[in-house]
């Protein structure tokens, strides 16, 4: 007993303290897509920041941004960022890059939602053919998108029957469950290229302009919260908009696909 | 079934490899939890074993509440302490959110009612022998409990054992007080919770396969320590 408490406590001292670190919340497909990988050792080496990212959902992401509890944020749901900025939770928003969101679907494609002229159109084919469907239904940057695109399909999901399945989970976690019932599901392009599970689903609709996906940085407003660390953000935002971020950026690839585009403005 | 195989192969490979990341989040899920184990049982213990010798108006109603916390939900728990340790919330200024402290604190909260509920039930069958013994030997309240615990002590470390169970494998609260981030609090669990989301099963049931592993291995070598278990030993 005496020895396991010696070693326990050997173990809290060795690694429980933290240095100065900036904290960034960003959302799950953005980490999904892998460019977190490339882009976070290059940051450290060039700012010497210790970058630590928490992964949420977009809701999730501005609720830690207003606490105070992350110093900035990377999100793509420009209506929540907006209000964001304009309740001065944050100082500004500034556009980074975009990539765009997918139609996913059973590779047999019951509904005939790969030869339409929109995505809207898709979405109608859909709930006509009461196909299954997987929503993420967690208030997610995707989700909203999803509901947009709903809108402009003159359908309201809140009026769907079995075959709408809202999981109220994150895209991978959707993603399996569309894999699993062989089900329709909007997902980023990014998340769906890094998935792992894809069964006998497919990438079935894509390019539609209603379904780009902008990312946005909006450092959290010291003003609100003395904690952040703003001076760290702002090096942060200004790296992100640099030109070796945007090359980083647009030569970001998953299979030789490119993921994402590079529209910051210096 | 073929995924649990190449979860398999995916352990095997992990360890073999001295797979540094996994190194780095297992000691951490050892860290958090043996942390959260050794704090828990120092409050639990005794207070199970007060509980087992002490009579008074409410100690019915106390042990019905400890029994029912043993249920607690570990995300409401995690939601809780986020709000309580949010920058904005009353403990903000401690900086503690999204540090390995937070998640030993609210893993505390959870184990705590499970060891002070076993380390009770033991204490209470132990004192039914021992009490006409030391009432007559005259011994204080606290020499009673120290009396109980000492020769309880293997029914106890069953008790500090499953806590540690439910310390390791808990997911749902460090999640949120946590926040699973690389290199400084990720653990085993969220590392899983994190691969299932990508889809590598493969990777996840791997790194579910070395968290059992750990609990075993963490079981096995406090029972040799502590020489239980054994021959002509138990």
């Amino acid at each position: 007993m005496i020895r396991s408490l010696v070693f326990a406590g050997f173990l809290c001292s060795a690694t429980l303290a933290q240095s100065d670190t900036l904290k960034l919340a960003v959302t799950t497909s953005f980490e999904n897509s892998g460019l977190a990988d490339v882009l976070l050792p290059e940051i450290e080496a060039d700012l010497g920041i210790d970058l630590q990212l928490l992964v949420v959902g977009t809701g999730q992401a501005l609720r830690l941004g207003e606490a105070g509890d992350v110093d900035a944020i990377l999100v793509h749901s420009r209506a929540s960022e907006e209000a964001f900025v304009a309740n001065g939770l944050g100082t500004h928003r500034r556009k980074i890059m975009y990539n765009d969101f997918v139609l996913i679907g059973p590779k047999s494609d019951k509904a005939q939602i790969g030869a339409t002229s929109g995505a809207a159109e898709s979405l109608q084919r859909i709930a006509d053919a009461q196909a299954t469907y997987v929503s993420r239904g967690d208030d997610s940057g995707t989700h909203k998108a999803e509901l947009k695109v709903w809108q402009i399909a003159e359908r309201d999901p809140a009026k769907f029957g079995s075959w709408y399945n809202a999981v109220g989970a994150g895209m991978g976690a959707a993603l399996n469950t569309a894999s699993a019932l062989n089900a329709y599901i909007l997902s980023d392009r990014a998340s769906w290229l890094n998935f792992k599970n894809k069964g006998d689903l497919a990438l079935l609709f894509s390019g539609d302009p209603v379904l780009f996906n902008q990312y946005a940085y909006l450092p959290v407003n010291p003003a609100r919260h003395p904690t952040v660390q703003y001076e760290m953000a702002m090096q942060l935002e200004e790296w992100l908009l640099s030109d070796k971020s945007a090359a980083l950026i647009n030569t970001y690839q998953i299979n030789g696909e490119t993921l994402f585009v590079f529209n910051g403005q210096q | 079934m073929n995924d649990i195989t190449q979860g398999l192969l995916a352990a095997l490979r992990l360890i073999v490899t001295f797979d540094a990341e996994l190194w780095e989040i297992s000691l951490r899920s050892l860290q958090v939890s043996l942390t959260a184990v050794i704090i828990a049982s120092a409050v639990a213990m005794p207070f199970g074993a007060f509980l087992a010798v002490q009579r008074f108006k409410y100690r019915r109603l106390v042990i019905s509440i400890m029994n029912a916390l043993m249920g607690l939900p570990p995300v409401v728990v995690g939601l809780i302490f986020y709000i309580l340790l949010s920058r904005s919330g009353p403990f903000g200024v401690f900086g503690l959110l999204f540090t390995p402290w937070a998640m030993i604190i609210v893993q505390i909260v959870i184990i705590t009612p499970i060891i002070a509920s076993i380390s009770h039930q033991a204490m209470r069958e132990l004192w039914a022998e021992y009490h006409d013994l030391l009432i007559s030997l005259n011994a204080s309240k606290w020499q009673r409990i120290k009396t109980l615990i000492w020769d309880g002590r293997r029914n106890l470390l069953t008790a500090g054992l499953a806590g540690f169970g439910r310390a390791i494998g808990e997911v749902g609260a460090i999640m949120i007080v946590g926040g699973n981030i690389e290199h400084a609090t990720r653990v085993l669990t969220t590392a899983i919770a994190l691969e299932t989301g990508k889809g590598d099963f493969a990777l996840a049931l791997g790194l579910g396969f070395v968290l059992i592993g750990l609990a075993l291995f963490v079981n096995i070598s406090i029972h040799w320590l502590s020489r239980t278990e054994r021959e002509g030993r138990w």
